[in-house]
Formats: C-alpha cells, sequence, structure tokens
C-alpha cells in the first residue's frame, strides 16, 4: 500500500542531477579541446566508456540490477572527471586504472553509489599519480606553444596504440602544467617574476589553461542557478585557496605566487565546482559544507606550496573526505523549536 | 501590514484546488446506515452509552467522553441503533474498529438543543460542555478542542491563531468554508478568544485564496470586535500549526512543548466554525465539511454526516472508470484507505480519488546520494538524510539524538528527494517502533514490580509461618529461624527446581531429544 | 630500528598499565551489573531460562554461569541487546529453552473455572483475581503471557492467546525499499 506522499515533481532524479553537473562540464571541455587539441575528447570518452562497462561489471557482481545504476550517469561523471583531471594524452591503460580504481576501489567496495567515503575521481586520480608520476605530469602543451599539433586521428593512435606519428617527439607536443612549471623553477632558485615571463604563462595563470578555469567557473554558475549545488562549498573553497596563497604571497612575494595565479588554474576552479560540491562524500550541513571547502581549500594551496606533488586539489579534497563524518555530526543546525533562528 | 516570517524550507507541490474550489458546498444524502466510530479523536475512545435496538435522535450523544483526553461521539440522525461492533475505519493501517451502526429513520429529528449562555455560564463549564458536544480539532489532528481552550492557571495566551491556510494540494472544504461562513467563523474565533482571555486574532490564510480572504475580510468588517485577515504566502506545509504561527508571529513552538508556551494557540477555521455552531445553536460536532475530488465525476465540496460511509459520499460525486483508490487527506500527508466502507469522521477534509494518470506509479528508488536537498526542504530544520540512515540501520537511539520527534511528517523531505526514498515512512516506522520500545519497557517495569512485590510478600508469610510454628512448637526453634536469607534460597531453589521441572517436561512433549541439564542458580 | 622497536614495546606497556589499573580501579560491583541485565530482560518471569525468574538469570549471568541465549521471551533483540551490554559474541537463541513467540496473555474460561486457586499461586505477577471456590480472571494488563498458569490448572481452562492487532498497538512497519530489485 502506498503511503505519503503520494506525489513526486516530475523531472527531478538522480539522473537529473548527474546530467546537469555533466552539462555543467561541458564548456570548459570544449575550450580545453579548443586550445590544446582533441585529444582530450577522446580520454573523457574512453574514461566515460571504461567506468561505465567498470560499474555494469560490478553491479551485475553485487546482484544490483544493471540498467537503472547504470542510468544515473554517474559512473559517465566520474570517468569525465577523471580524464579531465587528467593529462590528456595518458595511454589508454593508464585511464583505465585509473577507472579501475575509482569505479572498483573507491566506490564499489564501499557499497556502490551513495556509500563510498572517497571522492572516486579523485582516488583514481591520487592512485595514478603516486604510482606513475612522470606520465601524470606530461600534459599537453598549449597549441598556441607547442611545436607540432596531434589531430584527432594522432591523438587517438598515440593514445591507444602508444606512437606518435613519424618523426615527432614527445616533448614537442607536451609540458608541465603551469603550477609544476612553477614549482620546480622556483627550487632551482628562480625568482617568481622570471618564472612568469616565460611563453608558459598567461595574464593570470597559464596561458590557455586559464580560459579553461574560466569555462569551468562558468558551468558552475549553471549547476548554481539549477541549485544542484548550493554557494557553500564553491565561495568557501575559494575563499581559503585565495586567502591562503594570499598569505603566503605577502609572506614572499619573490618565492609564492599570489592568489590570483592560484585561483586561475583549472583544477581550483575544477575542485570548487565540481569535486568538493560531490555530495556523496563531502559534508552536507551548510557550515559543515563551508567548513570542509575551506578546509580542502587551505590544504591544496599547501600541498601545492609546500609539498612534493604538482597539485594539492586530489589530496586535500581525500583528506578532507576522512573528515566528513566528523564535522557533519558537529555542524547540526539548530532544529525547530530547539531555540534555533535561521528562518 | 503586519509584518510576515518566513520558515525554512517548504515546497510548492501543484496546487489543483481550482478543481474543486468553485462550486459550493452541498449537502450530502443521508445514507441509510451511519457507521459512528467511537474513536474519531485523539486520546481515548469515547465509551458507548446506547444499546442495540435504541432508539436516538439527532444530536443525541451515543458515546461519552472518557478520561481526560477525549470527546463525546453523537447520532447524526434520529433512527435505530442496529450493531455496536468492530467495522473498518479511516486509518492507515485498515483496521477495524469499535463502532455504533445507525439504521436512519429518514425523519432527521432533532433532540432538544439548549444552547450555551456565556454570559452566565463559568469558563470551565463552557468547556465541559463543548467536550460533551463532541469538538475536536478539524484540520486534522483532532485533539479535542476543549483542553486546547483551557488558558491554565497562569499561562497567558494574548494572541489567536485562526489557521485558514490549507497548504495541502486539492484540499478545498477550508476555502469554501470560508467562503461562505466568515461571519461563524469569525464568532466562533471571537468565542475562543474569550475563554483564552486573547486579545489578538489573526486569521492566516494562503494567498491562493483571494475570494476566501476577501469575504473573511468583508465579515471582519462587520464585526464589534478586530480580528486581523492575514494573507500569507502560499508554500506548503503552511498550514502547519507550528509553521503557520511562525509566519505570522516569528516565534517557534518550542521542541516537546506547546504553542501556549509562547503566547499562541492555534485552531483551525473549521472548528472555529463548529465552536460557533455549538454555542450559538446547541449543536454538536456531528458533521463537517468534505472535498470529494480527484477522479471523480463531480469534484466539490460536500457538508457530510459523521459515519457516512465513504462509499455513499464517492457515489454521489460519480465515479469515474480510472479510479484506482482513494486517500483521505492530501496527497502530501494522506493515507491510502483500503475499504471505502469506512465511515466519514471528524479527521476527514478530503476523500482524494486517484487514477492513474493523476497518479502515476512513484519511480523506482536509489540510495541515498546526500544531496542534501531534503534538509534544505525541512520546515523543522531537521537533517533529513542522517535520520534516514539511522531509521534505516534500526538505530533508534541516534535517530532521537537527531530529533525524530520534531518531524511534523509533512512529506516536504520525500517530495524533493532525487532517490525518491520513502523517507517520512521510515520515520514513522522509527516513530512507532520507538513508542512502542517504551511501551514495552513499562510493561517490564511493571511485571518486576508485581514480582518483586510477590517474592518479598511470599517469603514475609513464609516468616510468619514459621514464627507460628515457633510459637507452638518451642523444642523446633532452632529449626525454625533458619537464617532467612538462607530460607530465601531454599524456596528459590524449590521454585527453580519446579519451573525447571515443568519446562523440561513440556520440551520434553515437543522434542523427543534428551536435554543438557541446565545451568542451575 | 632497535629504537623504533624499543619505543613501540614501550608504549605498549604504558598503555597496558594504564587499561589494567583502570581496569581495577573502576571495576564495576556485581550487583549493578545484574541490574542492567535485569533492566534488558523481559519481566516475563517465565523460567524458561532455567532460572526462577528474570532476576535470578541476570543475576546468573552476571556471575557468568548462565549463557545470553536462554531467554525466548527476550528473543534475538533481546541477545543483541544483553551482547552488547556485555561485550559478548551474540549467539542465536538457544531451542532447548524454547522458541519466541508472539507476546500473549493468559484467559481463563470462566465458565469451566472450578476457583481452585492453584493458577493464582502460579503467576509470577499477581495477574490473577478470585479467591477460592471463586471464578478467576486475569487482568490482562498485567499478565506477561508466561504460561506458568496454564500447567497447574485441573481443568485446563487457561489457554494463552496471542495479544491481537489494533489501532492501539499498531506499528509502522519497516519500509521494503527495493534498491536492489530490477524495477
Ligand atoms: S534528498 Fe534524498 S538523496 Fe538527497 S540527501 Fe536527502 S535522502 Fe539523500
Ligand atoms: S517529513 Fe519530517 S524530516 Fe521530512 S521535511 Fe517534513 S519535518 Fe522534515
Amino acid at each position: 500500500m502506498a503511503v505519503s506522499p503520494h506525489i513526486l515533481p516530475p523531472a527531478q532524479s538522480v539522473t537529473r542531477v548527474m546530467a546537469l553537473v555533466l552539462l555543467g562540464l561541458v564548456p570548459a571541455t570544449l575550450v580545453y579541446a579548443w586550445l590544446f587539441g582533441p585529444a582530450i575528447l577522446i580520454n573523457v570518452a574512453w574514461a566515460a566508456l571504461a567506468c561505465v562497462g567498470l560499474e555494469a561489471i560490478m553491479l551485475r557482481l553485487r546482484g544490483y540490477p544493471v540498467r537503472p545504476y547504470l542510468g544515473d550517469l554517474s559512473a559517465v561523471l566520474t570517468g569525465w572527471l577523471l580524464a579531465l583531471s587528467m593529462p590528456a594524452l595518458s595511454p589508454w591503460w593508464l585511464t583505465l586504472t585509473g577507472c579501475m580504481l575509482a569505479i572498483v576501489v573507491a566506490k564499489h567496495l564501499y557499497g556502490g553509489l551513495g556509500q563510498n567515503v572517497f571522492n572516486p575521481a579523485m582516488v583514481g586520480y591520487a592512485g595514478l599519480l603516486i604510482s606513475f608520476p612522470a606520465l601524470m605530469t606530461q600534459w599537453p602543451a598549449p597549441l598556441a606553444l607547442a611545436h607540432a599539433q596531434l589531430g584527432a586521428a594522432d591523438s587517438a593512435q598515440y593514445i591507444f596504440a602508444g606512437h606518435l606519428p613519424a618523426g615527432l617527439k614527445l616533448d614537442a607536443i607536451t609540458s608541465a602544467t603551469p603550477l609544476d612549471t612553477l614549482r620546480t623553477q622556483l627550487k632551482q632558485d628562480r625568482t617568481l617574476s622570471e618564472i612568469l615571463r616565460q611563453p608558459l604563462f598567461g595574464h593570470l595563470g597559464g596561458k590557455g589553461f586559464e580560459l579553461i578555469a574560466a569555462a569551468y567557473l562558468l558551468g558552475g554558475a549553471l549547476l548554481l542557478a539549477r541549485k544542484v549545488i548550493t554557494w557553500h562549498v564553491p565561495l568557501a573553497y575559494l575563499a581559503a585557496v585565495g586567502l591562503t596563497a594570499g598569505v603566503f604571497h605577502l609572506y614572499d612575494v619573490d618565492h609564492y605566487a599570489g592568489p590570483w595565479f592560484h585561483l586561475a588554474a583549472p583544477s581550483t576552479m575544477l575542485a570548487a565546482f565540481f569535486i568538493a560540491t560531490d555530495p556523496v562524500t563531502g559534508a552536507t550541513t551548510p557550515r559543515g559544507k563551508l567548513i570542509f571547502a575551506a578546509g580542502a581549500g587551505f590544504l591544496t594551496v599547501l600541498i601545492r606550496i609546500l609539498g612534493g606533488y604538482p597539485d594539492g586539489v586530489a589530496f586535500s579534497i581525500l583528506l578532507m573526505n576522512i573528515c566528513v563524518p566528523l564535522i557533519d555530526a558537529h555542524t547540526q543546525p539548530k532544529v525547530f523549536g530547539h531555540g534555533g533562528d535561521d528562518a | 501590514m503586519r509584518q510576515l516570517f518566513r520558515f525554512h524550507g517548504g515546497v510548492h507541490p501543484p496546487e489543483h484546488k481550482a478543481v474543486s474550489s468553485a462550486a459550493p458546498i452541498v449537502q450530502a444524502r443521508l445514507p441509510q446506515r451511519l457507521i459512528v466510530p467511537l474513536r474519531q479523536h485523539i486520546g481515548t475512545s469515547a465509551r458507548a452509552c446506547v444499546a442495540v435496538g435504541d432508539k436516538v435522535l439527532k444530536g443525541q450523544t451515543i458515546g461519552r467522553a472518557e478520561g481526560y483526553v477525549s470527546a463525546a461521539v453523537h447520532a447524526p440522525t434520529s433512527g435505530t441503533v442496529v450493531a455496536i461492533d468492530m467495522r473498518p475505519v479511516a486509518h492507515p493501517s485498515g483496521l477495524s474498529d469499535l463502532c455504533i451502526v445507525i439504521e436512519a429513520d429518514g425523519d432527521d429529528r432533532w433532540i432538544e438543543r439548549t444552547l450555551l449562555d456565556l454570559a452566565r455560564m463559568d469558563a470551565s463549564h463552557v468547556r465541559n460542555r463543548l467536550r460533551d458536544l463532541g469538538l475536536a480539532g478539524l484540520g486534522g489532528a483532532v485533539f479535542p478542542s476543549f483542553i486546547k481552550l483551557n488558558p491554565g492557571a497562569t499561562a497567558k495566551v494574548p494572541t489567536l491563531v485562526i489557521n485558514g491556510a490549507e497548504c495541502e494540494p486539492w484540499i478545498t472544504c477550508d476555502d469554501r468554508l470560508m467562503r461562505e461562513r466568515a461571519q461563524d467563523i469569525l464568532t466562533g474565533a471571537r468565542i475562543m478568544a474569550t475563554l483564552l482571555h486573547a486579545t489578538d486574532i489573526l486569521v492566516g490564510v494562503e494567498d491562493n485564496k483571494p475570494e476566501a480572504l476577501a469575504a473573511l475580510q468583508a465579515a471582519a468588517r462587520s464585526l464589534d470586535f478586530p480580528a486581523d485577515i492575514v494573507a500569507v504566502p502560499t508554500l506548503y506545509p503552511g498550514g502547519g500549526a507550528k509553521q503557520l504561527i511562525q509566519v505570522l508571529t516569528g516565534k517557534e513552538a518550542p521542541s516537546g512543548g506547546r504553542s501556549t508556551d509562547i503566547g499562541v494557540q492555534c485552531f483551525n477555521v473549521g472548528t472555529a466554525y463548529a465552536l460557533a455552531r455549538a454555542v450559538q445553536h446547541g449543536e454538536p460536532l456531528m458533521s463537517r465539511i468534505v472535498t470529494v475530488t480527484g477522479a471523480v465525476a463531480r469534484p466539490q465540496n460536500y457538508e457530510v454526516l459523521l459515519g457516512t460511509p465513504m462509499a455513499e459520499l464517492l457515489e454521489q460525486a460519480g465515479r469515474t472508470s480510472e479510479a484506482n483508490g482513494v486517500i483521505m487527506g492530501g496527497p502530501m500527508m494522506g493515507f491510502d484507505i483500503a475499504d471505502t466502507a469506512a465511515p466519514v469522521v471528524k479527521a476527514t477534509n478530503c476523500l482524494l480519488v486517484k487514477s492513474p494518470k493523476l497518479f502515476p506509479p512513484l519511480p523506482r528508488t536509489m540510495p541515498c546520494i546526500r544531496c542534501g536537498a531534503c534538509a534544505r526542504a525541512c520546515p523543522a530544520r531537521l537533517q533529513p538524510q542522517e535520520l534516514y540512515w539511522f531509521a534505516r540501520a534500526k538505530n533508534f537511539g541516534k535517530t532521537q539524538e537527531y530529533h525524530l520527534f520534531d518531524c511534523i511528517e509533512c512529506g516536504c523531505c520525500n517530495y524533493v528527494c532525487p532517490s525518491h526514498l520513502p523517507l517520512v515512512d521510515y520515520y514513522r516506522y522509527a516513530k512507532s517502533e520507538i513508542w512502542a520500545r517504551e511501551q514495552e519497557k513499562n510493561a517490564a517495569d511493571l511485571a518486576r514490580r508485581r514480582h518483586e512485590s510477590r517474592v518479598s510478600r511470599l517469603e514475609r508469610e513464609k516468616a510468619e509461618r514459621a514464627e507460628r510454628l515457633a510459637a507452638k512448637a518451642p523444642v523446633k526453634k532452632a529449626q525454625a529461624t533458619v537464617p532467612p536469607d538462607s530460607a530465601q534460597a531454599a524456596a528459590r531453589k524449590a521454585l527453580a527446581a519446579e519451573t525447571l521441572a515443568r519446562v523440561q517436561a513440556k520440551q520434553a512433549a515437543a522434542a523427543p531429544e534428551p536435554l543438557d541439564p541446565p545451568a542451575s542458580s | 630500528m632497535l629504537a623504533a622497536v624499543l619505543v613501540m614495546a614501550a608504549i605498549a606497556l604504558l598503555v597496558g598499565g594504564v587499561l589494567g589499573y583502570a581496569a581495577v580501579r573502576f571495576r564495576v560491583e556485581g550487583d549493578p551489573l545484574a541490574d542492567k541485565i535485569d533492566a534488558l530482560l523481559p519481566q516475563t518471569q517465565c523460567g524458561q531460562c532455567g532460572h526462577p525468574g528474570c532476576k535470578p538469570y541476570a543475576q546468573a549471568i552476571a556471575e557468568g554461569s548462565a549463557e545470553i541465549n536462554q531467554c525466548p521471551p527476550g528473543g534475538e533483540d533481546g541477545i543483541r541487546r544483553l551482547a552488547e551490554l556485555l561485550g559478548k559474541e551474540f549467539k542465536p537463541l538457544n531451542a532447548e529453552h524454547g522458541q519466541p513467540k508472539p507476546k500473549s496473555v493468559a484467559v481463563i474460561d470462566e465458565a469451566v473455572c472450578i476457583g481452585c486457586t492453584l493458577c493464582i499461586q502460579a503467576c509470577p505477577v499477581d495477574a490473577i483475581l478470585g479467591a477460592s471456590k471463586q471464578m478467576h480472571t486475569v487482568l490482562a494488563a498485567e499478565c506477561t503471557g508466561c504460561e506458568l498458569c496454564v500447567a497447574p490448572c485441573p481443568v485446563d481452562c487457561i489457554t494463552v492467546q496471542p495479544i491481537a492487532e489494533d489501532l492501539a498497538n499498531w506499528k509502522w512497519k519497516y519500509p521494503a525499499v527495493p534498491l536492489k530489485d530490477v524495477a
């Protein structure tokens, strides 16, 4: 016998939530392909396909109905996010390994949709970064700076078969990310202004990279407008990144990049609007979201500046994921009639 | 313009009010048989005070209030009592309850009515009369009204809120009542204010009912006392008593307490109307306005005698072929009626007939993704996803820590959940489980006390016997003054041996295998 | 390496010492434990556990001379709660002591009752009213459904009947959510 409520609004489902998030990723993905070549599109498609396939296998193994759970699009989203976090010219097996870490280990070993403690895409990324550090730092160079360009067919050939068109060296088309470049060159005792004058850097962050960041911002605005996410996480995350970077910058202007540089990194915007906002692995109370995101932002910059990895997003998110139960338990809003006042 | 406040969350489900609100209230047909349940209110069942075969008149008391939280029930028409037995009633369980069945004689002859002379009766007398006239809240909770009309010895209730918000979709019975009988509603409110010593009367009506607002305002102008008719924003569950009070006064009724703690009392417009009829005409509560809507041929509001079988009312509204079920109440909080032989009762504000088109089957449920949409919609500022998590795990202690009992079961969380989880269902389950455990524990405590007192009584008797024996035969004194604890031990051992033997005998009968000797105490 | 091993050993010793001290210092005396156990028992006083009432069984558990799975009226839920209180493993109900039954009350067929008072003597909670040679009745609210009165009755007029579901004791059921079913 049916129990109340007997009605639900028609257009509302997990699928719709996920689809809107995917829609939010479209602008950045297109900008990415436009500035860095079509390889990213191939990689996104491959990662999404791999995740869906792995999800189907895991659902079958765990005795869940495959169709409705594949239809929720969460696997597609995980794959897409992972692909956007990885270098676009990653070989197929690297991406597949990341997808396995994400879907099999981070998601299904923890109980599947809604049960996972760690953000699957970030588990995949972090696992790859630890295991294959060299491959994970080979980013495609912005087309404007590259000495050669790879078309769609050539990219596919490189990703799946591992060889480049005759006469082309990998160095010619890849470089380290601006964040990475900055980090390694600072270690070589060069000053900030010196480094930032190099052609890889643009107005705020990396040339081209900053446009991707802007596109993420645009996608994030869409999510905010459609109420898929609330303002808490992006605001707190970006504020924490800016503030932490700002403090370091003021401490030593010649050594630490300013807030804008960190904010204009694509990974910052991706994290603020698409990663830290993952409902399953993030805090759920309003104050909890602020703490969670601020913590992640702070750690992101800290790891970037002091750590040994090219970026700190994945680790900061995973570290904060552990704290979520604690944060949620201590940030319960005042319930009606208990003397609260946030009407 | 009064300053209004906002409650947290809320949702905007499609209203569907126009379906039934256009046509005026019509009198429902007098059924041949009326089935009057003795429990139509929160609290103790009324006790039948007529017998099978008795002739009763319209308005005659047939069940007296029993205990404090109770209200009387009355014969809705004149006729003969033909049965007093268990009949299916309007309840989510579909179970039966004790009902008085009256065969109508068709004369609809009234019993002699005495009006309530407020000027000459003291307040407690008035309240007793209201209990005997069966008055209970008609907004859905059916709490006996006389209790809520008691301001208490010290408490001040300066504000009376009359609830005409009617936030549930589809339902329009209050809307029509306000449009057609605004004068009586305000008269009732006025009497309530007098009983409560209230100085302010606020009538809250959602702004999707402009006609009702206009009617009330017109009626208020011709009255000799001030009543503030306030349009409140349409937002479900704005008609919840706590929410309406918050919107109108900005105050929150304390958790576990009453609204009178913050100086506010709240009644439904239907209750105010019934009160006016009771005082000015001496009429008991034995009819009410019921919205019949959804998949029926003539959706509109009916004035229905309590006890009318729902099936007859639905018949009058016109069956349609696609109808496939009936909800009592609205789509957000109502429940399915298992058997439409069940009668209309004081709580029946609406019969909503379902059809596959109006109420398509709900989509499949998915796991909770902790999106927090439920928490944003919850008017009680709860964390429904946590409550769900704990209720699902049967971790009832935690559900209480997260304030399960502040949930008003409005269904907002459920409505917005993208995973379509039946959240409220889990809360209802957890609540009733917690209540049952509470009762079990009380029963266990009672049994423990009774067992202990029995054991000590037996010991006392034994000791007394021993003393008597000792007095009779001083020679045997040594044996009689066995230290009491060893006597107790002996008694226990004997009892244990006895029970063991019995249990073993029983089990030997059930299971032929030999038993291990149980551990002895 | 050696230093690490030594540090670990030192920590282990320290923690062990503190725990040992706490165990002695904050030792809970026997009786409160028996009371706590008693509070979890259903107080049916039926003796199916092999003890003459719930309290003695609680004492036996506290002393360690009885298992936690001997109480059929408490059912699996009861065993779980006991296991949790005592920090023991859950074990299924020992079938030797009987099977859990729905909550019941004793009903005396008043037409058959000869007023012998044997049942009154058997009732552990004094829930039967009556005097010699007069008809007896059971106070349903007080009866624990222990069945101890059934056997002594010489005319077999006592039956134990499960309590029927009514509006007062009806409970909402655990929602059936088909997360795994194929829709
Ligand atoms: S709305 Fe549903 S899916 Fe979202 S947090 Fe609440 S219960 Fe979970
Ligand atoms: S049903 Fe309870 S938990 Fe859900 S929104 Fe309403 S008050 Fe909040």
